[in-house]
């Protein structure tokens, strides 16, 4: 069990703030390396965006959605057992969008036969797509925009574009305009063997992780907001948490690469032209989310684990992005997810810009926040005709949710744009003992980015410390 | 350490990554990546299990060095002759 502020020490080998899934892992990679750590969370819950709320009987999880097959080798290595074998198969993958309808395994061998069969794509123009997709890194040339990408490969088809980037968008919150290896590295991960979820859900997750941080000797505490970074002469000191300072020699923020460096270090510690790039960073777009609930009696017919919806003729990055748009993913939980859990929920997710949210009078955010209710519901009755005489909840969140439980900048659900992986991975260069984990530069996203990610800056914190 | 107990200490850190690594057939002076089926990321393992069992540090720029059995045995030597 976490632990309050007050049962912490005055001083760890390194304090990590927040605890989402890359913090999470840098904490437990570093207490394996023998360090003493101490993990700090300022919300109740662990979990960071990897999170859940309970409301009448039901488990919604924000961020459970699907993830690579790639898991299973991470959770394996940088977890345990128990969490690797929890790993479990989405099979059925829906589409409906004007364009197409189909179900898929989301594998290579599925989409190809559907490329080939449906799409009338020739066996070779595939191979080559999968090949140069596969074959892309992250310090890969990155001029060629996705949209380049596939009118190179699917010239003036956007069915087929659509089959290839809309599931991506609603991964990453990369768009057309992005880098393509920021697409065709997800793109991979994800066509290696189909989509996986977690048996038992986000709150199972977390719990075995907590469980085996503690094993593993981390101080955990929750409710436990840093204020500031300390820095002295170029070199960390530690951290002001609730009021206290805690001393460390490296601390790893958790927090958004944004957040870190103008909300939590001192605006001295960088040099100018650090902080023109730390400026140029995009965050990405937040989410909208509508949670729907099943009463105990009610069943639904099991009509695909997630369903990649839209109405909109074709498909359109910024439609996508709009307050009002047309297209939509429904992740439908059934009871199989949860084991010994009898309910059905179902979590509509939509990408969306903060600012437009931000920008409404009180009345008018409601307004609309009970329109995207309605919006959706029309939806969904379109897959499970008369839902709503089943539903005994219905909850919604936009970008202002978002931000208010992650404090992200802009309540960003994906991190940022390319270039923050850059200023992430220097922050240790300009500011001796200070690194960041976190979702950035697109390509780190995602549960499967962000562990990875923390395993990447565990590496880097460890030379430091032993070297310092 | 002698170029055979360096060696051995390799194969024991894969066969930590990976317990189901075959090294039958394994080409020392072959790519692991090609042979073993390791990404980056079981490169950093390697990396940073070095450091953990040694203290050795690594940098970087040094990493392609751990490309083969032969490479890594090479440039480990003079690193751990007093080992």
């Amino acid at each position: 069990m976490p632990l309050s502020l007050d049962k912490a020490a005055d001083h760890y080998d390194v304090i990590v703030i927040g605890s989402g899934l890359g913090g999470l892992t840098t904490a437990k990679r570093l207490a394996y390396c023998g360090h003493k750590v101490l993990l700090l969370e300022f919300h109740h819950q662990l979990g960071g965006l990897a999170t859940w709320f309970k409301r009448k009987g039901h488990i919604f999880d924000i961020s459970l959605h699907g993830f690579p097959y790639g898991m299973v080798k991470t959770c394996k290595k940088y977890w345990t057992k128990e969490i690797t074998e929890s790993i479990v198969q989405l099979k059925n993958i829906v589409f409906d969008n004007p364009q197409f309808s189909l179900k898929t395994t989301f594998d290579r061998l599925d989409f190809t036969n559907l490329l080939t069969q449906k799409f009338k794509i020739s066996q070779a123009i595939i191979d080559s797509f999968f090949a140069t997709v596969a074959g892309m890194n992250f310090y890969d040339d990155q001029t060629m925009t996705t949209r380049e990408l596939f009118e190179k490969f699917f010239p003036g088809r956007s069915d087929v574009h659509r089959l290839l980037m809309e599931p991506i968008t609603y991964a990453n919150g990369s768009t057309l305009d992005d880098p393509a290896i920021t697409y065709g590295i997800v793109f991979s991960n994800f066509m290696n063997k189909g989509v996986f979820t977690f048996e038992g859900g986000t709150d199972r997750l977390i719990e075995m992780m907590t469980y085996d941080l503690e094993k593993n000797g981390v101080t955990i505490c929750t409710r436990a907001k840093v204020e500031r970074i300390i820095v002295e002469k170029g070199k960390v000191r530690g951290v002001e948490v609730n009021g206290r300072v805690i001393s460390a020699p490296a601390v790893v923020s958790n927090s958004g690469i944004t957040n870190t460096i103008f909300d939590l270090a001192p605006r001295d510690a960088f040099s100018d032209e650090f902080l023109a790039k730390a400026d140029a960073i995009r965050v990405n777009n937040s989410s909208c989310q509508v949670y729907i609930g099943l009463k105990q009696e009610c069943e639904i017919e099991d009509k695909g684990d997630l369903l990649f919806t839209s109405t909109a003729p074709v498909f359109d990055s910024s439609e996508l992005l709009d307050m009002h748009t047309r297209s939509k993913t429904f992740s439908v939980y059934y009871p199989k997810t949860r084991p010994g859990h009898d309910r059905y929920t179902i979590v509509a997710s939509m990408n969306s810009h903060y600012d437009n949210w931000n920008s409404l009078t009180p009345a008018a955010y409601e307004t609309e926040k009970q329109a995207l209710i309605d919006r959706t519901l029309v939806d969904l009755n379109r897959y499970f005709p008369g839902v709503n005489d089943k539903i005994d909840w219905l909850e919604a969140a936009t970008p202002k949710t978002f931000n208010r439980y992650t404090l992200h900048t802009r309540g960003t659900s994906f991190g940022t744009k390319f270039e923050g992986l850059a200023v992430s991975r220097s922050l240790f260069k300009e500011v001796a003992g200070l690194f960041h984990v976190g979702s950035v530069g697109i390509i780190m996203s995602g549960w499967l980015g962000a562990i990875n990610y923390g395993v990447i800056v565990a590496n880097d914190v460890d030379a430091y410390i032993r070297s310092a | 350490m002698t170029r055979d107990d360096i060696k051995d200490l390799i194969l024991e850190i894969i066969k930590d990554i990976d317990e189901d690594a075959d090294f039958e057939t394994l080409q020392a002076d072959q790519p692991l990546r090609d042979q073993l089926d390791l990404d980056s990321m079981d490169f950093l393992d390697i990396v940073m299990e070095l450091r953990k069992r040694h203290k050795l540090q690594i940098p970087e720029g040094d990493y392609p060095q751990l490309a083969s059995l032969s490479s890594c045995v090479n440039y480990l030597e003079p690193l751990l002759k007093n080992v």
